[in-house]
């Protein structure tokens, strides 16, 4: 469903992704783990067709994001870092634009986004502006944003990072729900909730993958069996190897 | 050909109805048509005597086109691209199945919309002068069309710099810096040091490039297709440079 070809990134100097590879299949909900700067983002905005990679491809339901770049953007939906938005709109206005840019069928346009918003669980505040809107509910709006044309793919940058324990719960419930029909990246530094969250996690430092294994595998490479000490030893030998 | 030209234009109505949205949803669009309505006004009494001329013609009112676009419409424009890049929305646009010539096309449309409901609610004068005597009124509604079409031009200036700098203050300082070299190229001050320095021949060239010069055939009631032609190969120009520096983006 996604396939990730030997991505590579550099900004001036630094070589931010180097050689990132892999693939996700219907079904699997991918976590995708580093450290600040590992070039998690880098990554995934790569794989939205945002940026344009130096070297590699990425292959979205079986476009090329290079070849075919509007045929796999329309196949994906991307929640980016800090879920941006525009704050004069209202939930609904914003839905609108995406369903009218997206060029979704018109029939079909008003029924997507009664779904995007029921899904998200903001029909409580389709009346305020998204700039009046708390953190909480404004993740979920991007998130009925990147699920609107209901892609087989979805690529979500930190859905839950700054999210209350509640709000945390509530996306991470609409994930699973989606998780059987769709292939899912989620990019988190939230280690506890990887092990409910993703059936698969890619650990990527210095834009390197060190680690692609289930959450318990690559639990299993630590002393204590946790993943906070998998992901600090692993992260650690990197740093370690360079030196 | 025909479908890259789809394709390229995608999102151009979703831009332009969420750009003309955003201008109506704050006060901007307000704030802009009132402070203009108000200039112009200004300039067209104080300044440009309309009731000393004896003539019934718009001429003290047209006069103040190109000095007052040259102000405000980059300030109508600056937010188009840097908003974009303050709220991080330039990565949401970038992930969707559009064209960047669409986007560009569709934002500066929107504020052009703007700029011309601020023309048509000058339409007042335009009747006032033919209660003062009989008018030219072919001529008055050529120069209203030459004059919104130089509007776009001021306005692709302003929609290409703010997808170069990211500041809205910057963008609009250059933006109004460029406007002034295309505006002032016409003023005969401008022009005599030119022709002093390097001649007539390069003054008239200069003098050619000049919004006010292109502006001054349509004043005198004559439809020009060189000014036309001008303006129109001048917006392309300046929404070409506009979709090369929205996208640059995507080279990170």
């Amino acid at each position: 469903m996604l396939d990730v070809r030997a991505l590579e990134k550099s900004y001036g100097a630094k070589h931010a992704v180097r050689g990132v590879s892999f693939t996700v299949e219907k079904g699997t909900v991918l976590g995708f783990l580093g450290p600040n700067g590992a070039g998690k983002s880098t990554t995934m905005r790569m794989i939205a067709g945002v940026l344009e990679p130096d070297a590699g491809d990425v292959i979205v339901d079986g476009k090329s994001i290079l070849s075919d770049r509007r045929a796999a953007q329309a196949a994906l939906g991307y929640l980016p870092e800090g879920a941006p938005l525009y704050n004069d709109m209202t939930p609904p206005e914003f839905l609108r634009f995406l369903a009218e840019a997206r060029a979704l069928p018109r029939a079909g346009r008003r029924d997507a986004i009664d779904r995007a918003i029921a899904d998200a669980r903001i029909s409580t505040v389709s009346h305020q502006r998204i700039g009046d809107l708390s953190k909480g509910y404004r993740r979920r709006v991007g998130l009925a944003g990147a699920i609107l044309h209901d892609p087989p793919v979805l690529v979500l940058d930190e859905p839950t990072d700054g999210l209350d324990p509640n709000q945390k719960r509530a996306v991470r419930a609409l994930i699973a729900r989606m998780a059987p029909t769709k292939a899912i990246i989620i990019s988190t530094h939230t280690l506890t909730e990887v092990p409910a969250m993703c059936h698969r996690a890619v650990l990527i430092d210095r834009g390197r993958i060190i680690a692609d294994d289930t959450p318990a595998g690559i639990a299993r490479r630590s002393e204590d069996g946790t993943l906070e000490s998998a992901f600090a030893r692993l992260t650690d030998q990197v740093e370690d190897e360079t030196q | 050909m025909i479908d890259v030209f789809v394709r390229q234009m995608s999102g151009f109505g979703a831009a332009y109805r969420r750009e003309l949205g955003a201008y109506f949803a704050t006060p901007m669009a307000y704030v802009f048509l009132a402070v203009f309505l108000l200039a112009l006004g200004l300039f067209t009494w104080e300044a440009g005597r309309f009731f000393d001329t004896g003539v019934a013609d718009l001429q003290p009112f047209f006069m103040w086109h190109p000095w007052l676009y040259m102000i405000f419409l980059p300030a109508l424009a600056m937010r188009l691209w840097t908003d974009e890049a303050s709220d991080g929305t330039d990565e949401l646009l970038l992930s969707l199945p559009v064209g960047i010539p669409g986007l560009v096309l569709g934002k500066l449309l929107a504020a052009w919309t703007v700029a011309a409901v601020g023309l048509a609610l000058t339409l007042p004068m335009w009747v006032s002068v033919n209660f003062l005597g009989p008018a030219d009124n072919t001529a008055i509604a050529l120069t209203y069309f030459v004059s919104l079409l130089m509007a776009g031009a001021y306005l692709s200036i302003g929609a290409a710099v703010s997808a170069l700098t990211g500041s809205q203050v910057t963008a609009f300082v250059i933006s109004v810096v460029i406007a002034f070299v295309f505006t002032a190229a016409g003023w005969p001050l401008v022009l005599s040091t030119v022709q002093g320095l390097f001649g007539t021949a390069f003054a008239d060239l200069v003098a050619r490039f000049s919004f006010i010069t292109q502006f001054e055939g349509a004043q005198r009631g004559v439809l020009e297709l060189r000014a036309v032609a001008y303006f129109t190969g001048f917006i392309a120009t300046f929404a070409y440079l506009n979709c090369l520096w929205a996208s640059r983006q995507r080279l990170g």
